[in-house]
């Protein structure tokens, strides 16, 4: 970075300290920061769009789509999600080459020759010859599907539930107003739930966040991942040589996720204070006579 | 953003006409000095040498790809890249599943390191979990003590959680040389292994065997014995 | 090795009973299915002790989060803020950290030597984590909870002259569990899920002894085939998950037991798709 890091065997303190954090594995470090925020951002929208569509299954009427709806609330629901992605992501690849090699290979022989996958070259995702972008692009969406999947069996649970405690006399009342089934649930239905939803999805979403450093079993390298790499000893064969800093490195992972989980905190007390207002609960009562 | 993506980029952008020639190799990248993520954020170590010059000798487009050890060898099978390069030694077990290139390092010694010459190696032995230095300790009698990671049971000896590690040599070494005297090896070594190689499909039949005259020609002319001596010092046992 | 001798040998393992070294060769599914199963004990044993203890802490702290008086409120806050915001695995990291710090030789404490080996075993040291980590998520629930009771409920009470310590005990503790309950069974399978986490990111496994993704592992690690041994985890979870789901449930009824059936909240599993 600086031209004084040339050599950095030769300098020391301060002068050392500012080449170290800014060698090519810290800027990676940062990145993995921004790489981490981008899967949530990605993956909260996702897991909640798969929950709402497991729970509206669940609710469904033809009981075929209903029971698809909880039993994949239940199954999944019920795997730890760090034994799912030790498996799941690897089938998941194999599964997408093995339909792309239908379409596009010209020999059919099943791919699976005892523990070995093996399609030709061409079904290939992405294919062999790809930038190493894509390949990091290919690993981020497998990631960002199987989040989607494990959390999003989760939140179908938590909105089933809050679909079941929207009251029931007001569901009665809209029919009653000659609203179809589909108007109560748009009008009715949806917009109230939310706030008996809140308290489940925040919970979630705390447990989404301290669920990245599972990615690195899914091949993308996050925070954790570096701050393991960069904390353990290293010796001469590194320009850097220390001695274990892991403790620092993770007290200061544990300053990030303090401060992630206070602005999210802050952020969802005031989506549950905005949810709150005129709902005949304790909250919403605090809330009228604080005036708000 | 870095170079390293950046040159991986146009290699592969090279690489694009002759799309067969591109073989991506799997390492872990936490293993020095055999392989490691350098403080440039790049692949390095011995095996980044070692790898580097086999495909310029078999005139093969090669792109690094680091894998997490556990999964090392499924991912291999799974078609996500064509070669392990990552310190694996050749074992039985192994080779049932995989096919191995001959080695490019001598069958490596374990060691054990502890606190003090005396130290109680039927007491509690620290090594890192799914190695063949754990099963080695678990069969010895010994109470074996897992670790997740190589640095974690290092940390073991030094706090008294156990009595002594048990690795590779090769990556006890310096880690000893560097601890001004705390450390030291103790008991005798182990030979376990039978050398380290290169992993590649049972079906990758040609590309094992480019590989394997790589490796010859380069043990022929003496500069994979330049390269151990450069990474693992003059004492390392040679071709 | 007949499939009965296997379960014999390795049934009891993960706690140290039968065969001292774990299987060298075969890697046949009853082997694999014994010793994961056998390690399912140490998950187990993590999930229900943490669960059972740290419901009473939640409970009180859920209740300190709600006391207007600050010098109450603020540890409890501070308390659920840290467990809840940060990964488990650093907690298990500076928990193990610390706990290796206690003198090897035993602490003095009036005359009296106390071991302090033991703390970094995972039995004690990730119990205590868990604990504390399940007490904290559990709370924020409760408290959640108990904001949301209904103002009709509490009106009604003090209308009667309910107060104090009765409303609490008869209008405000069944009304939180009630309504925290669906939450609280999804705290209850996440927990049981984060045990897996013990030995793969915390605590060092002892003699070979660890949890059923240990022995998954371990195997995984044999066969190169991760497609056994993981499924097979996924499995005994699932039955865990459901029959913890059961239990739950079980409860969730009692607490609505006074409420008309279209009201109450359901959290139970159908069982059509059991059958």
């Amino acid at each position: 970075m600086f031209a004084a890091c040339a050599d950095p065997k030769t300098i020391e303190g301060l002068t050392w300290l500012s080449c170290y954090l800014t060698s090519g594995k810290h800027l990676d470090f940062y990145w993995s920061f921004v790489t981490v925020l981008l899967l949530l951002a990605v993956t909260a929208p996702a897991a909640l769009a798969m929950g709402f569509l497991g729970a509206s299954a669940a609710r469904s009427r033809l009981l075929p789509v209903s029971i698809m709806g909880k039993g994949y609330a239940a199954v999944v629901r019920g795997v730890p999600d760090i034994v799912f992605f030790l498996f799941f992501v690897i089938a998941l690849d194999q599964g997408i080459e093995y339909l792309k090699s239908l379409a596009v290979c010209a020999d059919h022989t099943w791919p699976w020759q005892g523990l070995e996958f093996r399609v030709c070259p061409e079904a290939k995702v992405p294919l062999g010859a790809s930038s190493a972008f894509w390949h990091k692009a290919y690993g981020f969406g497998l990631a960002v599907f199987t989040f989607a999947i494990v959390f999003g069996a989760f939140a179908a649970n938590v909105l089933y539930g809050a679909m079941n405690a929207v009251p029931k006399a007001q569901l009665e009342t809209a029919e009653a107003y000659g609203m179809s089934h589909g108007q109560v649930f748009r009008r009715i239905l949806v917009p109230q739930m939310w706030v008996y939803a809140l308290p489940g999805l925040s919970n979630l979403w705390m447990i989404l966040i301290k669920a990245t450093p599972l990615l690195f079993l899914l091949g993308v390298k996050d925070i954790v991942y570096y701050a393991r790499e960069l904390g353990g000893s290293k010796t001469q064969a590194y320009e850097y040589p220390h001695p274990d800093w892991r403790l620092w490195y993770f007290l200061g992972l544990l300053v990030f996720y303090l401060i992630f989980t206070k602005v999210s905190e802050l952020v969802l007390a005031r989506l549950s204070a905005r949810l709150n207002r005129g709902q005949a609960t304790a909250g919403g009562e605090a809330l009228r006579k604080a005036g708000s | 953003m870095k170079t390293l993506l950046l040159a991986t980029a146009l290699v592969a952008l090279s690489g694009a006409a002759f799309a067969q020639d591109v073989v991506r190799l799997g390492t872990e990248g936490a293993y020095p000095p055999f392989n490691f993520i350098n403080d440039a954020g790049e692949v390095a170590g011995f095996e980044r040498e070692v790898g580097d010059e086999l495909c310029k000798r078999a005139a093969l487009t090669c792109e690094w790809v680091t894998n997490e050890w556990d999964s090392i060898i499924p991912n291999l099978q799974s078609g996500n890249y064509d070669v392990i390069i990552a310190g694996m030694s050749i074992t039985d077990e192994r080779d049932e599943v995989i096919d191995f290139s001959q080695n490019y390092f001598p069958p490596a010694a374990s060691a054990f390191v502890g606190l003090s010459a005396d130290a109680d190696l039927k007491g509690t032995v620290a090594a890192q979990v799914s190695t063949i230095q754990a099963g080695y300790v678990a069969e010895s009698g010994a109470t074996l003590l897992e670790f997740a990671t190589p640095d974690e049971t290092i940390a073991a000896v030094r706090n008294g959680e156990a009595a002594a590690v048990f690795a590779d040599k090769d990556f006890l070494a310096p880690i000893v040389a560097e601890s001004n005297g705390e450390l030291m090896f103790v008991g005798e070594e182990v030979q376990l292994g039978g050398g380290v190689g290169l992993g590649i499909r049972e079906s990758d039949t040609e590309l094992k065997d480019k590989l394997n005259a790589g490796i010859q020609s380069m043990k022929d002319d003496g500069s994979l014995n330049a390269l151990i001596e450069k990474y693992f010092g003059p004492e390392t046992k040679k071709f | 090795m007949s499939c009965w001798e296997t379960v014999q040998a390795y049934a009891f393992r993960s706690i140290g009973f039968g065969e001292n070294l774990l299987p060298k060769s075969d890697f046949t599914l009853c082997q694999q299915v014994t010793l994961i199963g056998s390690g399912l004990i140490w998950n187990i044993y993590f999930g229900v002790l943490a669960l059972a203890l740290g419901f009473f802490l939640a409970v009180g702290v859920a209740l300190a989060k709600s006391s207007p008086r600050a010098l109450v409120r603020k540890p409890a806050e501070w308390f659920v803020f840290v467990f809840r915001g940060s990964p488990l695995f650093i907690q298990f990291f500076l928990a193990y950290e610390t706990l290796q710090l206690l003198p090897k030789a035993g602490v003095n404490v009036l005359g009296i030597t106390v071991e302090t080996a033991w703390t970094t075993r995972a039995w004690a040291g990730a119990l205590f984590v868990l604990f504390l980590n399940t007490s904290a998520y559990a709370a924020e629930i409760f408290h959640g909870a108990l904001k949301s009771i209904p103002k009709g409920d509490l009106e009604a009470a003090e209308a009667f002259g309910i107060t104090g310590w009765q409303k609490f005990r008869r209008i405000q503790w069944p009304t939180m569990l009630r309504l925290g309950w669906p939450s609280y069974t999804n705290e209850a399978i996440f927990l049981f899920h984060a045990t897996t986490l013990v030995f793969f990111s915390g605590f060092p496994a002892f003699r070979q002894m660890g949890d059923a993704l240990y022995y998954a592992n371990y195997f995984a690690d044999k066969t190169f085939n991760p497609f056994v041994p993981y499924p097979i985890v996924a499995v005994y979870f699932i039955c865990l998950t459901l029959i913890v789901t059961v239990i739950f449930a079980a409860v969730n009824r009692r607490l609505n037991r006074h409420l008309p059936s279209n009201v109450r909240s359901r959290i139970r599993l159908r069982p059509q798709f059991i059958r």
